[in-house]
């Protein structure tokens, strides 16, 4: 057994909504949230909008606030309770987790040069004594991340989207994190460029031993590149799994019906696919028992009554829903 | 078949500070009534200014090349859209024969001004409408596109729609006006995959009710795949490959657009690695010499791709390449 880097359980976040004194409503972003992301794995976080993946992927950071449950770092140096961290171990915590995000055309300041970009963390952190240990540690990054040095020189705005998202990244790996969240890394990038980010990604994982937990709504991507994958749904955790046990036999209705959404590539195959009606509901309204039996074609009246908790197995792939057994068994026969 | 749009040697260039920019060169294509056609390629391909010029929508500072020819099939006659100067000549075409939807719906409905009441406007543009005629059209637009409880959405702004209605209800405004032929650009990229798969089959639907043609802008091979008819790959301004959609997935002759396919995360093979195309698309102030696509194509097959712009090969009747690793047959 590997080592655990962080470990959810009953994670919430929430937040205040609505302006009176009396009907303060909360909203639940994410709502009793367990779950493992062990050392050195690539942990995959999908979900539609709203599913509460970015939240999730922010509360593990100390960047959103935890309401309730908690999670815990620990990654053999340091071991810290998220929920009770003090000052000085948040700022060695900014230090060993990171963030990459989605769009890297707003992630960069304009006005500053790729070399300021990325040495701006070693600064504010205080982490290199001298000018020339700062240029020294900015050109070993910049050149993992295959930018040279006349790139350091120019501004942002010179740069495409694939390079840009490569300037991202170093800026993120320069403080020499263990823990990087990286947000819909690729969403904003063509295909043809999506396959060098993910490339280097997974090359600086294995090169650095680190840890990402990677939140993305392309299942083919997270297919792809990480080796565990959660599938989140109005802030609840549906279903998780091996990356390689859950693409060949999704267990929930949701994950089944994220799959078939897929457009194919083969346009023989047009329509075959069994989709989803409606839309995600509202967090501030949400459905009683299962949060997905309004658009679960497979609901009973049981869904609606009483919440599904998620079932481990040993393999470690767990569900949560009431019927999945039933609705497995005629694939199997 | 009718012939719905006829484009002929498009060349476009904008005029910059920094000189001219070619952002579209001499590209040809057609497309009939009822057809979908899918316009492929990266960002700065050239695609949208492309379906833009079907509408004579580009800048200011767009010149196009005295060659460039597009002519647009309506009921009363062809149109030569790129001689129409007036607002009032451009009405036909904008909004009248041609409809548009964008990428990203909440910056294409104003904030203020609530989804009825820009549709009832646009609709008086363009046809003899009473208020009473408009608002219930408009309901019934809505409705038809799947959007529940029309009525109230009429009164709504587009900020209390969620993303899918938005789009929804962008396409059911782009509609309202019976277009002959519906620009698409990126209409899906802003969407989850199921509330994509939901506005794909709303599409088909109405391309079949309508009759309309369609010129679907969008960068996912897999979403052209489940909506196109012909498929047409543009890389930097040209028309490098096109032919009928089943062809040009299945068997793919351009090196760009097998690139295009190799880089794309297939769900059937986890275990084959992801190959990148190499490089970056070059800045249009740097446009390469000959084939445009030699600092990134694998298959050069000498100085005839940096010298020679390769001219369109014919693969069969439906499929062209312009690559010069394929025989030139005249035609």
């Amino acid at each position: 057994m590997s080592d655990v880097l962080i470990r959810a359980k009953g994670l919430s976040v929430g937040f205040p909504i609505g302006g009176g004194l009396f009907n303060k409503q909360i909203l639940k972003a994410v709502d009793n949230v367990s779950l493992d992301i062990e050392k050195g794995s690539f942990f995959g976080l999908v979900g539609e909008s709203g599913s509460g993946k970015t939240t999730l992927g922010r509360a593990l950071l100390k960047a959103a606030p935890i309401t309730a449950g908690g999670a815990h770092y620990s990654d053999g140096e340091v071991d810290y309770d998220l929920e009770k961290i003090t000052k000085d171990q948040l700022r060695d915590y900014r230090k060993r987790a990171q963030l990459i995000f989605q769009d890297p055309y707003a992630a960069l300041s304009p006005r500053m040069t790729v070399r300021d970009i990325i040495a701006e963390p070693l600064e504010v952190m205080k982490l290199t004594k001298s000018r020339q240990e700062t240029d020294a540690r900015v050109r070993e990054i910049a050149a993992k991340c295959r930018l040279n040095l006349e790139h350091l020189r120019r501004f942002p705005h010179a740069f495409s989207g694939g390079q840009r998202q490569r300037i991202s990244i170093a800026r993120a790996l320069v403080s020499a994190p263990k823990f990087i969240v990286a947000d819909e890394s690729v969403a904003a990038l063509d295909v043809s460029i999506q396959a060098d980010v993910l490339n280097l990604l997974k090359q600086i994982q294995s090169d650095m031993g680190l840890t990402f937990l990677f939140i993305s709504h392309d299942l083919s991507v997270v297919a792809h590149t990480c080796d565990h994958v959660a599938v989140m749904y109005l802030g609840r955790l549906v279903e998780t799994a091996p990356t390689r046990k859950l693409f060949a036999a999704p267990r929930h209705p949701y994950t089944k019906a994220l799959f078939s959404a897929i457009p194919s590539l083969d346009p023989d195959d047009r329509g075959s696919a069994q989709k989803l009606k409606g839309e995600i509901p509202s967090p501030t309204n949400q459905p009683s028992g299962c949060k997905f039996h309004t658009r679960c074609p497979f609901a009973i009246d049981h869904c609606k009554q009483v919440e599904p908790k998620l079932e481990s197995d040993a393999t470690g792939h767990d569900v949560a829903c009431h019927r999945w057994k039933e609705l497995m068994a005629p694939q199997a026969a | 078949m009718t012939a719905l749009i006829d484009v002929q040697n498009l060349t476009l260039k904008f005029r910059t500070d920094e000189g001219l920019i070619t952002a579209v060169d001499n590209v040809s294509f057609s497309l009939n009534k009822g057809e979908v056609m899918g316009l492929v390629g990266e960002s700065g391909s050239g695609k949208s200014v492309t379906a833009k010029a079907l509408m004579h929508l580009n800048a200011k500072n767009a010149v196009y090349s005295p060659e460039s020819r597009i002519t647009l099939h309506t009921d009363k006659g062809p149109v030569d859209v790129l001689s129409l100067k007036t607002h009032r000549e451009l009405n036909i075409v904008r909004g009248g024969a041609v409809s548009m939807i964008f990428q990203e719906p909440m910056a294409s409905f104003a904030p203020a001004i609530t989804i009825g009441k820009q549709m009832v406007e646009q609709l008086q543009l363009h046809g003899d409408y009473s208020n009473e005629k408009a608002k219930r059209w408009s309901i019934e637009m809505l409705d038809r596109v799947g959007i529940s409880d029309a009525a109230k959405r009429f009164d709504q702004y587009a900020f209390e729609l969620s993303g899918g209605m938005r789009q929804r209800a962008m396409i059911a405004m782009a509609l309202s006006t019976q277009p002959k032929l519906l620009i698409a650009d990126e209409p899906t990229t802003a969407l989850d995959v199921t509330i994509q798969a939901q506005v794909i089959d709303l599409m088909k639907d109405l391309v079949a009710e309508f009759h309309m043609g369609i010129v679907f802008i969008t960068h996912d091979l897999g979403v052209v795949a489940q909506t196109a008819d012909k498929v047409n790959v543009m890389y930097l301004g040209r028309m490098i490959e096109e032919g009928p959609v089943r062809e040009v997935i299945r068997n793919p002759k351009h090196p760009y657009t097998q690139g295009l396919l190799a880089a794309l995360p297939k769900l059937d093979d986890l275990d084959s690695p992801l190959t990148p195309v190499p490089g970056d698309i070059p800045s249009p102030l740097e446009r390469p010499t000959g084939c445009v696509f030699h600092t990134r194509c694998s298959k050069v097959v000498g100085d005839v791709c940096k010298a020679v712009e390769p001219t369109e090969r014919r693969i069969d009747a439906t499929h062209k390449v312009s690559c010069h690793i394929y025989e030139e047959v005249p035609a």
